[in-house]
């Protein structure tokens, strides 16, 4: 079953419990930061940064507005990254999510280039791609993934895509006629379908002011050509960059020696 | 509070006043996202800031720190002059009819209520309160007019009173918008009419100011006069900073009070216990009971020693003498080099406390210093902090490893007064050791040395009951019996109290904390550890852990309904009588005695109140009986509606280290805050990684256009200054990553534009990560009542360093 979580920018109060319980729960360690002027820190996503909240600033109908979105992996259906992986390390799991096989991952960082929504960080240490993985150990287990467990105020809800299109369109309904005439869902047709779904309360123009969001997210035309064109040999491609990994490695091991 | 977290799911209008309840008490939002969901229910934010809390709010109203009271004072107004308040209630329930003596007055070029006087002793000023009385007859019975229109009563009094608070004023003051103003008051004040419920929530924002007292009082009376006390959703919700905060004034962490808020003994007002009990019982009201509770507390203390012949050991108990034993006094002495040593548990002060950096230097006055903590804190390491000497410092610092919250078993009480029990998870790691067991031991050593050794007066230790070891070994604390301590029990034959109304005052009864009697009094199933949840009502779950008192929910809850006993609000009915007047269903504990008729319950709601209806006009504190508006110790502005007075006159100034009124030097307003990732001095937030990371550096929030005068860029480090960082005549500022936002504006006051900055207080020298101290910046100057210091609006200068 497609499982879908629904992010609601009208409840998020941006106290990023979820963003603890992600490194908590998948024990990722902590980054070095510096205050540059935001509360959103870390400044960007990385191996061990799988989810973090944007902290956006605007002013909407001459009013202030503060809002928080939670961003990450958002499991696209067009997915670049899977579309790019020249070792199939990455593949759509039996939930609807995407996942990077570690033992299948090369390390060359197309997926990296080619992500829709910059959420994918390089290990440069284990020469591998990471990124959210809804918490895949904890679906397994019938719980929902951390992050959704940790929200207090209601912005996160997590499960099948049908209940949350339907609970995405409800709260559209209950915003509008509470006055926030801008509501909108994104998610619903973006790239055939984002696994993570937002409410944005102010609507989607100018949306990556607003939430840090593309306002049309598309898969770039690269990304494209290349599955096209050079997916189908795609297995003679890699066992080319392995044979050229492998000869690299064995040349400089050489040299190594020889020093 | 008065009412609980999950009753805010009954609010029809939020108003968070001086809090910031999405950023430090999230899970709040749950209740108020269903409320708004389900109610259709409305958020107001009175912040200076767009909070995280207005971000997510319906109308946001920017007011200067400081200003609450205009900001209250004129929505009452709003509300009396639009006849906007519950008529019934406010005539049956609050003392609005009372006529008041004719000797009380008001100056309005003053700024002082009638009974002022001189107070050298404080640097102060003091009232005689002999006028702030109401009339009575020959029998001395209240006088009233139920039809509200004496000139004399109450609410007359609070009309003329509050006549000069208009849009027009409180926009002067304030600096905020009168058009938001009368918004922001129109939706409150809806919650009026019979049938809706208004919950005014605030924390610190309302109580850290020179009449902080006050802004609570102007919260109780806007409350009382829209009938919002005592209903589901409505209430004076106090929001609590921490899990147990709650707990720990229960149980009496504070100086002038005795657990169960008894008030601590005064050596010269009480010298005997005959003397304490004729002056702290009043003569009608709950508290008439005092002596039963105060008597018992003391037969807990001293067990077998309290008898009746000797005044229950009330000669043990240590008197309160003239001077201020508040935090800022206690630490003003230990400069002046009178405290010699100091326990300090679970606490910061070098971080937490006002000015600071003076304290750091006060504390190498000190002999000995014991810091019982899971971390060193900065007051434990003040020897070590930035500008001191470790050579020139004496003192002997011990360090006693505390075991942290998930290691020690226990009740915490929250903000809605439920004592729950937090079961342990695992043993605190090496040596740590949990407080409770941490304060058996020191004390059965203390015992142990003055029995050996003897002292000056040894027998209140000595003769202390202090019998909770183990049965399998005495060196261990065992719980069980520290709860039922504090429960209660008999003491003939030591089985459970069930309840306070079990107390006595003939000694045959002891109990360590009267309003917590009920929780612990029995070993199988402890109500404190029950866990069951409520599948319909209103959201009370008065099977899920034991609120204070006797398991009450919404205190003040008889006026849910009106006096004939119909519920204001049908749908969140709590009670239910048949038609000989007796109560057949109830979802909420009672909070009248059962003894008591329905016609008496219906005149008396207010049952811990002598008069048994709500005080609009009220004796209790000690700077007024209504909150007149006083700017703080520090402000950039005259008071507007009293010329002559500036900040609240009773208050008292400790040291002359102020900004002068519009001082140049120090133009800007500062106002301090907390952020969700750190929690308080950061001691323990700020050695885990994962909050570093999000909020890794102390930071200053300013408005664009005062940051585009100075120069200053968003990330920029910058100095902040203010008066209490003058050494030696030189400015000696400290140092913060500035965060240009706007979210801040600057506020026009009376015609002129006045910028505010922000800063939290979670940094120190200490910890993972490390940053200057923002309270070396705070006054020490304190409420005119409970002395918490001003750290919501001060003045300061910021500028960027080069």
């Amino acid at each position: 079953m497609q499982k879908t979580m629904l992010i609601d920018t009208s409840r998020c109060i941006g106290c990023r419990a979820c963003q603890a319980a992600c490194k908590q729960w998948n024990q990722l360690p902590a980054e070095e930061t510096e205050f540059k002027g935001s509360y959103e820190n870390p400044p960007r996503f990385s191996p061990v940064t799988w989810t973090k909240i944007a902290f956006r600033e605007y002013e909407m109908d001459s009013q202030e507005r503060w809002t928080f979105t939670k961003l990450g992996c958002m499991h696209c259906t067009e997915a670049a990254c899977m579309m790019v992986c020249p070792a199939s390390a990455i593949s759509r799991t039996a939930y609807g999510t995407i996942k990077i096989d570690e033992k299948r991952c090369i390390g060359c960082n197309y997926c990296i280039a080619n992500c829709t929504f910059n959420v994918i960080g390089f290990d440069q240490a284990a020469n591998v791609a990471r990124k959210c993985t809804f918490c895949e150990d904890r679906l397994a287990a019938g719980l929902i993934p951390a992050c959704a467990k940790a929200c207090p105020s209601g912005a996160i809800t997590f499960g099948d895509r049908h209940e949350m299109i339907s609970l995405a369109e409800r709260r559209i309904q209950e915003l509008r006629r509470a006055g926030n005439s801008k509501a909108e869902i994104y998610g619903l047709e973006e790239l055939d379908g984002l696994g993570m779904m937002y409410i944005l309360k102010d609507g989607r123009e100018d949306a990556m002011a607003k939430y840090g969001l593309p306002e049309n997210p598309r898969v770039r035309t690269s990304a494209h050509i290349w599955n096209v064109i050079f997916k189908p040999v795609r297995a003679i491609i890699v066992l080319a960059l392995a044979f050229a990994l492998w000869i690299n490695k064995s040349e400089s091991a050489k040299e190594a020696k020889a020093s | 509070m008065t009412n609980h977290w999950i009753d805010y799911r009954n609010t029809d209008v939020f108003m968070n006043i001086g809090g910031n309840t999405a950023e430090n008490h999230p899970i709040s939002m749950k209740w108020i996202e269903k409320a708004r969901q389900e109610r259709g229910a409305k958020l107001i934010v009175v912040d200076p800031r767009v909070s995280r809390t207005a971000a997510v709010a319906d109308l946001h109203v920017p007011i200067r720190p400081g200003t609450n009271i205009a900001y209250l004072g004129g929505l009452i107004k709003y509300i009396l002059d639009h006849e906007l308040y519950q008529a019934e209630y406010v005539r049956h329930y609050t003392n609005a009819s009372y006529l008041v003596d004719e000797g009380f007055s008001f100056d309005e070029e003053t700024g002082y209520f009638s009974g002022i006087e001189d107070d050298p002793a404080r640097n102060a000023k003091k009232y005689d309160k002999s006028t702030w009385q109401f009339q009575r007859d020959s029998d001395g019975n209240i006088l009233k007019d139920e039809s509200l229109t004496d000139p004399r009563c109450v609410l007359q009094l609070l009309k003329r009173f509050y006549a000069k608070y208009t849009l027009d004023m409180v926009s002067k003051i304030t600096g905020c918008d009168p058009k938001i103003l009368e918004e922001s008051y129109k939706l409150y004040a809806s919650t009026g009419q019979p049938g809706k419920a208004g919950n005014i929530m605030y924390a610190m924002g309302i109580t850290q100011f020179t009449h902080g007292s006050q802004n609570v009082r102007a919260v109780a009376m806007v409350q009382l006069l829209l009938g919002n006390i005592g209903i589901p959703g409505g209430g004076v919700n106090a929001q609590r900073g921490q899990s147990n905060v709650q707990g720990s004034t229960d149980m009496a962490i504070l100086y002038h009070i005795l657990p169960g808020y008894l008030n601590m003994p005064k050596a010269a007002v009480h010298p005997t216990l005959a003397d304490y009990l004729e002056k702290e019982t009043p003569a009608a009201g709950w508290w008439v009971n005092k002596p039963k509770y105060m008597i018992s507390l003391m037969k807990a203390y001293w067990g077998d020693n309290a008898t009746a012949g000797n005044d229950f050991c009330y000669d043990y108990l240590p008197k309160l003498d003239a001077r201020d034993h508040s935090h800022i006094g206690m630490y003003k002495y230990m400069g002046e080099g009178e405290v010699k040593g100091m326990i300090c548990w679970a606490d910061n002060p070098a971080v937490t406390g006002p000015s600071s950096g003076h304290k750091r230097h006060y504390q190498a006055n000190l002999d000995w210093l014991v810091s019982v903590d899971i971390f060193e804190n900065e007051t434990a390491a003040f020897w070590k902090a930035p500008g001191m000497n470790p050579a020139e410092i004496k003192t002997e610092v011990f360090l006693l490893p505390a075991g942290a919250a998930y290691e020690r078993e226990g009740t915490i009480a929250n903000s809605g007064r439920w004592i729950q029990w937090r079961w342990k998870a695992q043993d605190p790691p090496g040596v740590c050791r949990s407080d409770i067991q941490i304060a058996y031991s020191l004390f059965k050593k203390l015992q142990e040395l003055y029995a050996e050794e003897s002292g000056a007066f040894p027998d209140p230790i000595v003769k202390m009951k202090w019998d909770y070891g183990k049965d399998e070994d005495e060196s261990q604390v065992d719980i069980v019996k520290v709860c039922k301590e504090i429960n209660g029990y008999n003491t003939a034959d030591g089985s459970f109290v069930t309840n306070f109304v079990s107390l006595k005052d003939d000694g045959s009864t002891a109990c360590g904390n009267w309003l917590y009697s009920g929780y612990y009094n029995n070993y199988a199933n402890p109500a404190c550890q029950s866990r069951i949840k409520e599948t319909e009502g209103i959201g009370s779950h008065l099977g899920w852990a034991y609120a204070w008192p006797l398991n009450r929910r919404i205190v003040y809850n008889r006026c849910s309904a009106d006096p004939q006993g119909n519920p204001w609000n049908p749908d969140l009915q709590v009670f239910w009588w048949d038609e000989e007047g007796t109560l057949i269903k109830n979802l909420d504990i009672p909070d009248w005695p059962g003894s008591w008729t329905f016609e008496q319950v219906a005149q008396n709601p207010f049952i811990m109140l002598a008069e048994g209806q709500g005080l609009l006009f009220s004796q209790t504190l000690s700077d007024g009986p209504l909150p007149a508006h006083y700017e703080p110790a520090e402000s950039p502005v005259p008071n507007l509606l009293y010329p002559k007075a500036s900040y609240n006159p009773i208050s008292q100034r400790w040291y002359d280290n102020f900004a002068d009124l519009g001082d140049k030097n120090y133009p800007y307003i500062m106002t301090t805050y907390r952020i969700t990732e750190h929690y308080q001095s950061g001691a323990v937030t700020r050695n885990m990684p994962w909050l570093n990371e999000m909020m890794p550096e102390l930071f200053v929030e300013l408005d664009e256009e005062l940051a585009e005068t100075l120069g200053i860029k968003n990330g920029d480090t910058v100095r902040i200054e203010s008066k209490r960082l003058l050494h030696d005549g030189k400015q000696d500022g400290i140092e913060a990553k500035a965060c240009v936002t706007r979210r801040l504006k600057p506020l026009v006051i009376n015609g002129e534009k006045k910028h505010i900055i922000g800063m939290p207080f979670h940094w120190g020298f200490m910890g993972m990560a490390k940053g200057a101290v923002t309270n070396d910046l705070s006054p020490s100057v304190g409420d005119a009542n409970t002395t918490i210091p001003e750290y919501k609006a001060f003045l300061c200068n910021i500028r960027k360093v080069v």
